[in-house]
C-alpha cells in the first residue's frame, strides 16, 4: 500500500515546514525583548515576522489535522496520551498568538511589558514542550495492547525527551537570530547577529549529542546514518557562517539544521510513529493506524494539488516582505508614558562606527543580497 | 462525571469559539466591500472606514485562530475513542479545512495588513477579499464535518471490525444537512458582522462622529444585515425539515412534543414539559405552523418523543435517547423570538434611512447599539439547539457520546484543563472585549492628505 508510506512523508514535510517556518517566529518571540532591546527595536524584531507568523503557526494546524486524517490512531493515542503537556502547549500558543496582536494595541508601558513577558516564556515553551513530545515519540512511552497511554505527565520527562526539547529551543534562538540579523539594520541587526555567534557553539554540541543519541535510541549502527550526518554538518555551517557574518547564508543554514534534525526523528521513527516502552508488539506503527485506502487517497489528492499553491503564495508573501525593517517605521509611534527612543539606525556603540566594511554579500536572491553585518 | 467534564468543556470552547468566528467572517467580507467600494468610488471616506474596521477584524481574528487551535486538538484529547474510530472521515474536511482555507486567510491577512505601501490597489484589495474567501471557505469544511455527525453519509461499514470507513467524499458536501446548515452559517455570520458594524457606526454617531463617514458604513451595515437575516430564517425553517427527516427527535425535543400530533400547533410559550413532564401546560399556541415548519405541509405529521423513544430501543438497544427538553425548546425560541427582533430593528433602520434620518435618530442609534447583543445570543441558542439535540449521540446512530471519551484521561486531568481553558478565555475574552470597546470608540484617523489614493503611510494601530 504506497500511500501509507506517502503519507508518512507528507507528514514529515509539513512538520518540517512547521519548524523552518514557525522555528524563527519562535525564535524571535523569545530574543524581541533582549535583541529589540527599547520599544522602537522590539517593535522593529516583531514586525521582522508581522505578516508572516500566522500563515506559518497554520502548518502546525495542517499538520495535526493531517495526522487526524491519515492515521486517526497515531492523533488518538498521541493527543490524549500527552494530555497535560497538550494542554500546556495550547496555552502557550494561545498567549503567544494575542500577545503579538494585543502588544501594540496599547501604548503604556506596563501593558506591553506584561504582554512581551508573556511573548518570551511562551515562544520558549513551545519548541521545548514539542520538542519533549517528539522525542517521546521515538524514545517510547508506555502503551498498552489497546494502543492506549498508560503512563502520567511526569513519565514523559525523561532525559532524551528532555533533550530533544532543550536542543530545539536552542536550534529556535539561533535561527531567530540569524532571521533578526537578516531582517534588520542597525543596532537591532548587531545585537542579533552577537546571539546567532554565541548560539552557534552550545547549539552546535547540543544537536550533536541530540543526534547521535537519537542514533543510539533508534539501534543504528556504528556509523550515523545520511540524515543524521547531514544534521551535524549544518550546524556547524551554521555557526561558520554566523561567524562569517553572511546572513542569509547563516539563515539558510540554520533553516536546514532545524529542518535536518526534525526529518531525522521522523526517518529513525519509520516505519513506527510512536514506541511502546512495555512491549515492541504494541508499537504504533504507520499501519496499524492508518485510515483506510480511500481517505488516503483523497487526501493525496488534495495534497498533492494544494501544497504546491500554499507554497506559492506564500514564498510570495516572503517575497512582498523581503526589505529589511528598520526602527525608522515605527518612531512616529505616540507613548504615553515613555518617550520614543532614538531609532539605533546609525551604528550603536557596538559598532566600529561609520567606517565599518560593507562587503557584498553574495548567494540569496532580492533583498536578502545585502552588505553583511558590521564588525564589532 | 468524565464524560460531563468533556462535554463541558467541549461546549464551553466551542461557544466562545463561535463569539469570535462569526465576526472575522463578517467583518472580513464588509472590510473587503468598503474596500471595493474605496477602489471604484475613491471617496476617501471609504478608506477611513476601511481602515477603522480593518483594525477591529485584526483583534478578533487572533482569538478566533487560537481558539480554533483547541478546537482542533480537543478533539484527540478528549474525544480519542471517537477520533479513532471515525478520524478516517472526520479528520479527512479537517485536513482539508487547513490547506485549503486557512493557509489562504493566514498568508493573505498578513499581505493585507501589512502590504498598504507595497501592494497596488488591485492587488492590495484582492487581498482582502481571499482573506474573506478563506474565511467562509473554512467555515465550509467545518460544517461538512459537522453534518457528518449530524447526519453521516458517504461511508461503510467495515466487513471484520464494523467500523465505518470513507467511500464517498462527495456525499459530505452534498448532505443535505451541510448545504442548510452551510449556508445558514454564513449568513448568521453576516448578520452578526453587520450588527457589530452597525453598532460601532451607530454608537460613533450618537457621540457626534463624521456623519459623511458613518452614516455610509450604518447603512452598508443594513442593506446586509436585513436581507442575510430573513434569508438565515428561510434557510432555518428548510433546515428544521430536513432534521425533522433526519433527526426527528432533535425536532421533537424543540417542540417539547412528546406525543405524535398531526396537525400540530406550534407551542408559542408553555410551562414545563421538560425531560420529566410529558404534560405541558400551553399559554399560546398557533394552530398547523409546526406541521408547515417541521414538514412543509399544512396538516404534517409530527412523531412525538415517547413514540421515538421507543423506536430508537428496539433498534439500538435499551437507554434514554432524549435529549435536554429544556434546552432544546428554549434554545429554538430564543433564536427564533430574537431574529424577529433583529428584522423588525432592520426594517426600522431601511425605513429611517428613505427618510434619511438614519444619522440623527437618537432613539434608532441607541436601539441599534444595544442589539449586537443579540447576534451572539441566537449563534448560541441556535449551537446549542443543533449540538444538545443530537444527544446521545456523538455521530447519529453509529457512537454514542459517552463512549467516544479517551479512555487514558483521568477526571483530574480533565478536570485541570476545564480550569485552565476556563481562567484563560475569561481573561482573554475580557481582554478582547476592552480592546474591541477602545477601537470601537476611537476617534477616526484623520483623513488621508492629499489625493484620495495616498496609502504610502501604514497606519501604526495595524502594524505590530
Amino acid at each position: 500500500m504506497a500511500f501509507v508510506p506517502l503519507w508518512f512523508i507528507l507528514i514529515t514535510i509539513l512538520w518540517t515546514g512547521f519548524f523552518v517556518l514557525e522555528g524563527f517566529d519562535l525564535g524571535v518571540g523569545m530574543l524581541h525583548a533582549a535583541v529589540g532591546k527599547d520599544e522602537t527595536g522590539r517593535r522593529a524584531v516583531i514586525n521582522t515576522i508581522g505578516p508572516l507568523w500566522d500563515g506559518n503557526e497554520v502548518w502546525l494546524v495542517v499538520a495535526g489535522a493531517a495526522i487526524f486524517a491519515a492515521f486517526p490512531g497515531w492523533y488518538a493515542t498521541l493527543f490524549s496520551g500527552f494530555y497535560l503537556a497538550f494542554v500546556l502547549l495550547l496555552v502557550a500558543l494561545i498567549l503567544r498568538g494575542v500577545s503579538f496582536e494585543y502588544r501594540g494595541k496599547n501604548p503604556e508601558r506596563r501593558w506591553r511589558q506584561t504582554w512581551s513577558a508573556l511573548l518570551v516564556v511562551a515562544s520558549l515553551l513551545v519548541p521545548l514542550v514539542i520538542g519533549i513530545a517528539l522525542g517521546n515519540l521515538l524514545s517510547g512511552t508506555p502503551i498498552n495492547s489497546h494502543q492506549e497511554y498508560a503512563g502520567s505527565f511526569w513519565d514523559l520527562f525523561r532525559p532524551y525527551p528532555i533533550l530533544a526539547g532543550v536542543t530545539l529551543v536552542a536550534i529556535c534562538l539561533m535561527h531567530g537570530g540569524t532571521f533578526i540579523a537578516m531582517k534588520t539594520d542597525g543596532a537591532v541587526r548587531v545585537r542579533a547577529g552577537r546571539v546567532a555567534r554565541r548560539m552557534a557553539p552550545v547549539t552546535a554540541l547540543l544537536v550533536l549529542a541530540f543526534i547521535s543519541w537519537t542514533h543510539v535510541q533508534a539501534g543504528g549502527g556504528a556509523f550515523l546514518n545520511p540524515v543524521e550526518l547531514l544534521a551535524c554538518i549544518a550546524v556547524i555551517a551554521a555557526g561558520f557562517l554566523a561567524w562569517d557574518r553572511r546572513e542569509g547564508w547563516a539563515f539558510a543554514a540554520t533553516a536546514l539544521t532545524i529542518a535536518i534534525s526534525v526529518v531525522a526523528v521522523f526517518v529513525d521513527l519509520y516505519p513506527r510513529v510512536m514506541v511502546s516502552s512495555i512491549n515492541p508488539a504494541y508499537d504504533l506503527t504507520v499501519h496499524n493506524t492508518a485510515s483506510p485506502p480511500y481517505t488516503l487517497k483523497v487526501m493525496t489528492v488534495v495534497a498533492l494539488v494544494l501544497l504546491p499553491i500554499v507554497l506559492g503564495y506564500q514564498a510570495w508573501s516572503y517575497y512582498v516582505f523581503r526589505k529589511r525593517i528598520t526602527g525608522e517605521t515605527f518612531r512616529p509611534q505616540p507613548t504615553r508614558t515613555a518617550a520614543p527612543v532614538p531609532v539605533p539606525t546609525t551604528p550603536g556603540p557596538a559598532t566600529t562606527g561609520p567606517g565599518a566594511q560593507h562587503r557584498r554579500g553574495w548567494g540569496l536572491p532580492g533583498g536578502w543580497r545585502r552588505p553583511r553585518g558590521p564588525r564589532r | 462525571m468524565r464524560t460531563d467534564l468533556a462535554r463541558w468543556q467541549f461546549a464551553f470552547t466551542s461557544i466562545n469559539h463561535f463569539l469570535f468566528v462569526p465576526v472575522t467572517i463578517g467583518l472580513a467580507v464588509l472590510t473587503a466591500l468598503l474596500q471595493t467600494a474605496w477602489y471604484r468610488r475613491k471617496q476617501p471616506e471609504y478608506l477611513r472606514l476601511t481602515r477603522f474596521f480593518g483594525t477591529l477584524l485584526t483583534i478578533n481574528v487572533a482569538i478566533g485562530v487560537v481558539t480554533g487551535l483547541v478546537q482542533e486538538f480537543e478533539f484527540g484529547m478528549n474525544w480519542s475513542s471517537y477520533s479513532r474510530l471515525v478520524g478516517n472521515i472526520f479528520g479527512a474536511p479537517l485536513a482539508m479545512e487547513g490547506l485549503a482555507a486557512f493557509f489562504l486567510e493566514s498568508t493573505f491577512l498578513g499581505l493585507w495588513l501589512f502590504g498598504w505601501d507595497k501592494l497596488s490597489r488591485r492587488v492590495h484589495l484582492a487581498t482582502i477579499w481571499l482573506v474573506a474567501f478563506g474565511s467562509v471557505l473554512s467555515a465550509a469544511f467545518i460544517m461538512a464535518a459537522n453534518s457528518w455527525m449530524q447526519h453521516p453519509v458517504g461511508y461503510v461499514r467495515n466487513p471484520v471490525t464494523h467500523a465505518p470507513e470513507l467511500n464517498d467524499i462527495w456525499a459530505l458536501f452534498t448532505n443535505p444537512v451541510f448545504v442548510w446548515s452551510y449556508a445558514k452559517v454564513v449568513l448568521a455570520a453576516l448578520v452578526t458582522g453587520a450588527a457589530v458594524m452597525l453598532a460601532v457606526s451607530a454608537w460613533q454617531l450618537r457621540r457626534g462622529g463624521d456623519r459623511a463617514v458613518f452614516g455610509r458604513s450604518a447603512r452598508l451595515a443594513l442593506v446586509v444585515l436585513v436581507p442575510a437575516i430573513l434569508l438565515a430564517m428561510l434557510v432555518g425553517d428548510e433546515l428544521g425539515v430536513i432534521e425533522a427527516k433526519y433527526q426527528p427527535m432533535k425536532i421533537a425535543a424543540a417542540e417539547a412534543q412528546w406525543t405524535t400530533c398531526q396537525p400540530c400547533s406550534f407551542s408559542l410559550i408553555q410551562i414545563g414539559g421538560g425531560n420529566n413532564d410529558h404534560t405541558p401546560t400551553q399559554l399560546l399556541s398557533i394552530p398547523h405552523l409546526l406541521s408547515l415548519l417541521a414538514t412543509n405541509h399544512w396538516n404534517g405529521k409530527v412523531i412525538g418523543m415517547s413514540p421515538l423513544q421507543a423506536q430508537y430501543a428496539a433498534r439500538y438497544g435499551a437507554g434514554n435517547y432524549v435529549p435536554d427538553v429544556f434546552i432544546q425548546y428554549w434554545g429554538m425560541r430564543v433564536m427564533a423570538y430574537l431574529a424577529v427582533v433583529v428584522v423588525l430593528v432592520g426594517l426600522w433602520g431601511l425605513w429611517l434611512n428613505r427618510r434619511r434620518k438614519l444619522a440623527t435618530s437618537r432613539r434608532f442609534l441607541w436601539v441599534a447599539t444595544w442589539m449586537v447583543i443579540l447576534p451572539f445570543l441566537i449563534n448560541t441558542a441556535g449551537w446549542l439547539l443543533t449540538e444538545s439535540g443530537r444527544q446521545p449521540w456523538i455521530v447519529q446512530g453509529i457512537m454514542l457520546t459517552k463512549n467516544g471519551l479517551s479512555p487514558s484521561v483521568s477526571a483530574t486531568e480533565l478536570w485541570i484543563s476545564v480550569i485552565v481553558f476556563v481562567l484563560l478565555y475569561g481573561t482573554l475574552g475580557t481582554v478582547d472585549l476592552l480592546l474591541m470597546l477602545r477601537y470601537s470608540r476611537k476617534e477616526l484617523g484623520p483623513a488621508p492628505p492629499g489625493s484620495d489614493t495616498d496609502t504610502d503611510k501604514p497606519v501604526p494601530a495595524m502594524l505590530y
